[in-house]
């Protein structure tokens, strides 16, 4: 119950310290330091980013969702082809998914050329792959449950009853 | 010439709250620890109900009490919520805000000369609405260390056994109280024995955050004289869009419904949209408000104790009510705060008896500007050492 508690926080904003997690959650600051320590340990909390809106900055940075279709074969199964292509660095995520196609994967890199690029000589070659659809990231408007627009202003009275 | 303003009217005086709103004017980095509603904005699906039933023309005034099904689906809610029975065709009235069906029962309920027992410090409308209404108040003071719940003793001492209604909220606004079932036993049996009708205020029911919140009109003898208030501006963050119910006796909602259809007609027809969808399908956005403001109680609870501001343990609504530190009245200690750290809380008297010495502190505020609003009280009370 308490690790829900401090995975529930870390979730909220991982930025939290031990010692107001601690606060929001009646638990001692170095309890809390153990259960992030076990979280982390048990594979369960595998890293801490920060929430990017790219387009407030001045450098490009291209991003892509590529619907991949594969072919399995006695010897291949998803989580090979998975393999092979998560160790890429352009690669941020990965996902099989239901539906049209197998694979969901998000690629990122520095230009539409680098991208493209990427895809046509490393990912399509690879022999399980029988189609690749690239969908280049125009606007985002949602990254990791925080809304990118200016969000709803605070216009309360400073005093109300 | 001078227009002769009432008599009712001129007893009233403005709220308390005024003054601060010109300090707080005078300075752009103030963290507002004041506020008595909620930080969310309305969850997205109620808004978008009410959106779309203004694109469909829906702006045309409602049943007197509401439209049925919103009336059906409160009535379904509080059953489920709080296990109260009503009959949405005659016991329930949805009203602009609970504010106006507490004034609606005031009207209804008191003749020139009743007494309204008020449990104090307490939400600060109660008295006005009896005042306006033609009733005296007989203040009930509750103390801190009865965390601030209202007992039989606190009852008997300030005379309310001779009054006509009682007057309460749980979870309190301004302390952060809660009574439990254990706790209103007593209370109803006073209310009994002495034939007092109670106006019970539940608007922050949801907003319990240590066991279920127990409703006064669920005990035995109590639904035939209470009254229940309840409305969509705290839990599910609607204060903007003022709606709010009464549930009660048949006769005593009709009685404020006659009131309620010569001067309101209906509550605000997009609000009760908005409602219907937030009974609805809202459930988990009020969970999730609720979890939020759990863990900031703890926190500005925590830190206040770190700082060495002795505050009893607030378990419902948002607020807690921290003792200011000797020496200080809690409206020198407000100003002071306000005007050298940007921090602006509201002092405990302004809810009444009991209050003095106290500082309605509000969590409804993002954890951040707490942590800063509260690293400022620190900074201040060093100084001040
Ligand atoms: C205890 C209490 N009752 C009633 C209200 C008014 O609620 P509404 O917005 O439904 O009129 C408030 C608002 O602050 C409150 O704190």
């Amino acid at each position: 119950m308490s690790e829900r508690e401090v995975l529930e926080s870390l979730r909220e904003n991982a930025r939290y310290s031990a010692a107001d997690i601690a606060r929001m959650t009646d638990l001692e600051e170095d309890e809390v330091e153990a259960i992030i320590e076990e979280l982390e340990a048990a594979g369960v909390v595998r890293g801490y980013q920060a929430v990017v809106d790219w387009d407030k900055l001045e450098d490009e940075r291209v991003r892509a969702e590529v619907e991949l279709n594969v072919r399995l074969d006695r010897e291949t199964g998803y989580s090979d082809i998975a393999d092979r292509l998560a160790r890429f660095p352009q690669v941020t995520a990965l996902r099989l998914v239901s539906g049209d196609y197998d694979f969901d994967m998000e690629v990122e890199g520095d230009s539409i050329r680098e991208v493209s690029q990427f895809i046509s000589e490393k990912v399509a070659p690879v022999p399980e792959i029988t189609q690749t659809v690239t969908h280049y990231v125009m606007t985002s408007y949602k990254e990791n449950g925080i809304e990118l627009g200016d969000g709803d202003e605070d216009d309360r009275l400073s005093f109300s009853p | 010439m001078t227009i002769e303003l009432s008599d009712r009217v001129k007893t009233v005086p403005p709220s308390g709250i005024r003054r601060f709103f010109e300090i707080a004017e005078e300075r752009d980095d103030v963290i507002s620890l004041g506020v008595g509603e909620p930080d969310f904005s309305t969850p997205w699906a109620a808004r978008d109900a009410a959106i779309t039933s203004l694109e469909q023309g829906k702006t045309s005034y409602t049943a007197n009490k509401g439209k049925r099904e919103l009336r059906e689906a409160i009535a379904g809610y509080v059953a489920d919520r709080f296990d109260l029975g009503y009959d949405p065709g005659e016991e329930i009235i949805v009203t602009a805000g609970a504010s106006e069906a507490v004034d609606l029962a005031f009207r209804a309920l008191v003749d020139p000369g009743d007494t309204v027992a008020i449990a104090q410090p307490s939400y600060i409308s109660y008295e006005p609405g009896v005042i306006f209404a033609g009733g005296e108040v007989c203040p009930v003071p509750t103390k801190e260390e009865d965390e601030f719940r209202l007992t039989v003793d606190g009852l008997e001492d300030a005379g309310a056994a001779d009054a006509d209604l009682l007057v309460f909220c749980y979870p309190n606004n301004p302390t952060g109280a809660i009574m439990r079932e254990s706790d209103l036993e007593p209370i109803a049996a006073f209310a009994r024995e002495h034939d007092l009708t109670v106006l019970s205020d539940e608007i922050y029911a949801e907003l319990t955050y240590d066991g279920e919140h127990t409703s006064i009109a669920t005990l035995p003898g109590m639904r035939e004289r209470t009254i229940v208030f309840n409305g969509f501006s705290k839990a599910h963050a609607m204060t903007g869009l003022r709606l709010g119910y009464a549930l009660g006796p048949a006769d005593v909602v009709g009685a404020m419904n006659r009131i309620h259809q010569y001067t309101m007609l209906s509550a605000p027809t997009t609000a009760q949209y908005a409602a219907l969808e937030a009974l609805d399908s809202c459930e988990d956005d009020v969970r999730e408000m609720i979890d939020q403001y759990d863990r900031r109680r703890r926190f500005v609870l925590s830190r206040f104790r770190e700082i060495g501001m002795d505050v009893f343990e607030a378990k419902g609504a948002f607020y807690c009510f921290p003792e200011v530190p000797s020496g200080w009245t809690a409206e020198e200690f407000a100003e002071t705060v306000l005007r050298e750290q940007g921090v602006a809380v509201v002092p405990g008297d302004v809810f009444g008896e009991g209050g003095e010495g106290h500082l309605r502190v509000s969590y409804a505020t993002s954890l951040g500007d707490l942590r800063e609003a509260l690293t400022r009280i620190e900074a201040f009370l060093e100084e001040q050492a």
